[in-house]
């Protein structure tokens, strides 16, 4: 039914409507809204004989998930930023196991310096934990993102993250239409698992592997996300015939990725989660104005749609690479991404890193982005909205005094007194 | 697409007012979004919410850097933040108080602005009066309707009808309406005054 | 004159009783027994471990008509059953991290319990570093929602499976890899130690217990009634390591009788975070008996070895004497 509500509680209606039989949470910001109202909907008996624990700790929360998808049960959890770094080490167990677990991760900034605001570092620094990952355009398609994911999921027995900007759709409400349990169970079927414990029929799960068996186990992993390229467009497909809509949101193609003005556009900017909706504000005003401009947004970033973003982009004659997190020491995480899909094709690819901690992604910068592609004034790799005095004062400082003090104290020092 | 931004102090419903605000639009069939400014605001501290209205579905994704309207819960905010940061010289602005423009220090900042757009609506009064407790955002919200009507009366009302349980909500639901009407008899002096 | 052959030993620890009648069998020496973790496994000769896991599963087994899931956290006892392709495991079992065997086995439970499933029960077990140590939080956890969970720590006093290095579960003076038995302090300092039956009774959590490899009928009848009762129970089990503790492979269960005997291991029950019963020693023996004959304690004997640190050893047993009343009628 489409509604004016909160884009965490869209998402926990969704959930719900995939009757989870265990939900585990340790509260997190900005991730808190969708297991409160989980945990009520719980209690009201909404999701059948749902079980809602509450943990002490996000190692907790996936290790409580793990058991319990182990044990056949359909299990989601939700988490974000120190949360997902806190729950690390069994993310990448469950993704060995194949256990088919769905997480929100509401997408927040990793300190130090403690950041409660968004960016993508959080579900970038997992993006080689073997499990799926996909990013939420809109409200709308990270509700029913979750959807996909539980079948997704269950199909590969593989666990699936659905990422979302915290605080700009978590926090933001919309207009969702969030999807009715009758279509939900029309869409996605009962869970059967391909491993469970059961006394009848025991199973030793979780054994020790050496060298003889590891790479194949592993090789398997990487198999089942390849195998995902070619599932996610059947999904999505099924998917926009039971609801009426696309999953992953407008303009988007096969679940994969986000096409926006593509057909002729001399200027792509690329990038994942809700920022695409700026950008495709600011593709309408320079197309009003002539210049061929396109988007691409990033839906299925892991597995990475090779073959979709080298078709995508082929024609493009300058690339920039939006990017809410980055690799110290050397760049663009999406961009390398990017060119390993265009390798072999000369085409510009600039980095530019944005919105890290909140910093508002403005239609402003992002259009004076397009201008500088275009004259080619933008450098390899940028950071959007830099306060480069900032950085200088620090810098000098760093020169005259040995002992400078704590970087972050100083910079908000000298903020304050400008 | 028109845009609001709302503030006030942790506590007073700023984020509410704004979600209200975009449920109103949605039960007017226009397209809105609510976001708050995404503090670790304890109650007191500043607070910032934005909504947007639009007749088209909305994409953007930034704060609201130039409101159309400036919705101010707590007067005592003026001179500690700039409340007035993008604002538009045609914009609305209603601030919360029982005091005058010149009590308030902003004469000069309303001085060239249009009248009718610069209002002031006694919402705490009117809350305490209705809801017992001095909070300013549904009778605001009213004013708000009656200022620019970019919502109906009747949508706000069915938003905190919607929001809260019948009680409270009846108690808001008054405070919003007689702000409403308080709004439009001061639209009725200021075109009294323009046309004497 | 020859000894009079015995055929059965009533009244002594020893392990069988294979002669008894059927009502006063222990669960390992029915013909029924399960073999929950069968032959075949990498255990060390003399493992108390592995003795006291094979005790714990069956006696589970058994309480639960044979629908019992377990947890294991990482350790010699995950390491040596299930070395793979093979597994010992005649029960569903799963392995995730070396701190979540809590956690998981709570996942277990709750999966079981939103599917109806209140006949299979679960039981999570460690070594004492996934417990005492790197898995703390996490039971504690458990202990505090009172997830229907048994978790059974099998204690060695230190982290055996990395090859022998200290854990907060490691007694005083012992040597580990990582306290090594020279300076001025050897071996592990005297802290006041990790009591981790005594934590989880401060959780008041329904069923805690301490039990000894040395007595496996007072082991399995504690496994037998944790399982007759739901909610978090904890179940602290002694288990010696030959290869650890420098001992010999057939003292395993002369050494965990020692430790009890000696007031250093105390075993008891309590429910709702009161002890209810107490096992009384048998005939007290002096600290050294124990020590003694460990290598991890050799430096305290001997010409160069340390009398005032034996004696020290020999007050927390005295200590525990007095706590938990361990002198007396036996029942």
């Amino acid at each position: 039914m489409l509604q004016q509500i909160e884009g965490s509680k869209a998402v926990a209606e969704t959930i719900a409507a995939c009757m989870p039989d265990v939900v585990c949470a340790y509260p997190i910001s900005p991730q808190t809204h969708i297991v409160e109202a989980l945990d009520e909907l719980t209690r009201l008996g909404k999701i059948g004989n749902c079980q809602f624990v509450n943990v002490e700790s996000e190692f907790s929360a996936m290790s409580v998930a793990i058991g319990a998808s182990a044990t056949g049960a359909r299990t989601y959890t939700a988490t974000a930023s120190q949360g997902l770094l806190f729950m690390v080490e069994p993310v990448y167990n469950a993704s060995g196991l194949g256990l088919p677990i769905v997480m929100t991760v509401a997408n927040r900034a990793i300190g130090s310096p403690i950041n409660i605001w968004n960016d993508q570092s959080d579900s970038m620094s997992q993006r080689d934990s073997g499990w799926i990952q996909l990013y939420a355009q809109d409200n709308q398609s990270a509700a029913d993102l979750h959807i996909l994911a539980f079948r997704l999921a269950e199909e590969l027995s593989l666990p699936v993250m659905v990422c979302m900007d915290g605080f700009i759709l978590t926090h933001a409400m919309e207009e969702i239409d969030v999807a009715e349990k009758e279509l939900v169970t029309k869409y996605l079927p009962k869970f059967t698992p391909r491993q469970v414990l059961d006394p009848v029929d025991p199973v030793s799960i979780g054994a020790m592997v050496g060298p003889e068996a590891f790479t194949e186990v592993k090789y398997l992993g990487h198999f089942k996300q390849l195998k995902a390229l070619e599932i996610i467009p059947e999904l999505s497909s099924e998917f926009e015939e039971v609801f009426g809509r696309p999953a992953a949101g407008p303009d988007n193609y096969k679940g994969l990725v986000t096409k926006y003005h593509l057909e002729d556009a001399e200027v792509v900017l690329v990038a994942l989660g809700s920022v695409l909706g700026t950008i495709k504000d600011a593709v309408d005003n320079h197309r009003k104005n002539g210049v061929k401009v396109g988007a691409m947004g990033i839906t299925s970033f892991r597995p990475f749609p090779l073959d979709e973003v080298r078709k995508s982009l082929k024609h493009a004659q300058k690339i920039v690479v939006v990017e809410r997190a980055f690799a110290p020491g050397i760049g663009g995480i999406v961009s390398s991404n990017i060119r390993t899909a265009l390798s072999g094709i000369d085409i510009k690819i600039n980095t530019v890193v944005a919105g890290l901690g909140g910093r508002p992604i403005t239609l402003k910068s992002i259009s004076e982005l397009v201008d500088r592609a275009l004259y080619g004034t933008l450098p390899d790799f940028s950071f959007m909205d830099l306060d480069v005095e900032l950085v200088e004062r620090e810098l000098e400082r760093n020169l005259l005094t040995r002992r400078s003090g704590p970087m972050a104290e100083n910079l908000l020092k000298d903020l304050g007194t400008r | 697409m028109f845009q609001i931004r709302i503030h006030g102090r942790g506590g007073q419903g700023v984020v509410t007012a704004a979600e209200l605000l975009s449920v109103a639009a949605f039960q007017d069939k226009q397209h809105a979004q609510a976001f708050p400014s995404f503090g670790s605001e304890r109650t007191g501290a500043p607070v910032v919410s934005f909504c947007r209205i639009s007749v088209d579905p909305i994409r953007l994704r930034e704060p609201v850097l130039e409101p159309d309207a400036i919705l101010i819960q707590d007067p005592t905010l003026l001179h500690s933040i700039d409340v007035f940061a993008g604002a538009k010289s045609d914009g609305y602005m209603l601030i919360n108080t029982t005091k005058s423009f010149a009590d308030l220090g902003i004469e000069e900042f309303v001085a060239n602005r249009p009248k009718e757009r610069n209002l002031i609506v006694p919402a705490s009064d009117i809350a305490m009066k209705h809801v017992g407790r001095p909070m300013p955002n549904a009778a605001l919200l009213g004013g708000f309707a009656a200022a620019t009507q970019k919502v109906t009366l009747e949508s706000v009302v069915a938003a905190i009808e919607e929001r809260f349980p019948a009680k409270i909500a009846a108690g808001n639901v008054a405070a919003a309406i007689e702000a409403y009407e308080f709004v439009m008899e001061e639209l009725k002096e200021v075109s009294h005054v323009a046309t004497n | 004159m020859s000894t009079p052959l015995k055929f059965y030993q009533v009244g002594s620890f020893a392990v069988g009783n294979r002669l008894l009648g059927d009502e006063q069998l222990s669960v390992q020496s029915r013909s029924d027994r399960t073999n929950s973790l069968t032959s075949g496994h990498r255990a060390c000769q003399g493992c108390g471990e592995a003795l006291g896991a094979r005790y714990v599963m069956d006696a589970a087994m058994a309480a639960t008509d044979g629908k019992v899931i377990a947890v294991n956290a990482t350790g010699c006892l995950e390491v040596f059953s299930t070395p793979y392709p093979e597994t010992s495991w005649r029960l569903p079992w799963m392995h995730s991290l070396f701190g979540n065997a809590a956690p998981v086995a709570t996942g277990v439970a709750f999966a079981l319990k939103a599917q109806g499933r209140s006949d299979i029960r679960v039981v999570a077990q460690g070594g004492d570093g996934g417990t005492v140590d790197i898995g703390f939080g996490p039971l504690s956890g458990m202990f505090e929602r009172n997830d229907d969970v048994l978790y059974v720590c099998y204690d060695n006093e230190a982290y055996m499976n990395t090859g022998v290095q200290r854990s907060g579960a490691t007694p005083p003076a012992a040597r580990t890899n990582t306290t090594h038995a020279v300076g001025e302090n050897p071996g592990a300092s005297f802290t006041q130690g990790k009591n981790l039956p005594k934590i989880a009774m401060a959780h008041g959590i329904p069923y805690v217990a301490t039990a000894s490899v040395s007595d496996l009928h007072d082991l399995e009848e504690k496994v037998t009634k944790a399982m007759s009762m739901h909610g978090a129970r904890y179940l602290h089990v002694l288990v010696p390591c030959p290869l650890g503790w420098g001992t010999k492979s057939e003292e395993t269960i002369k050494l965990a009788r020692l430790a009890t005997e000696s007031g250093l291991f105390p075993i008891y029950e309590a429910e709702n975070g009161v002890i209810t019963e107490t096992k009384k020693i048998r005939k007290q023996v002096p600290v050294d008996e124990y020590l003694q004959i460990q290598k991890r304690f050799a430096h305290l004997f001997g010409p160069k070895g340390n009398p005032e640190i034996v004696k020290a050893i020999q007050a927390i047993a005295d200590r525990n004497i007095a706590e938990y009343e361990l002198l007396g009628e036996r029942q």
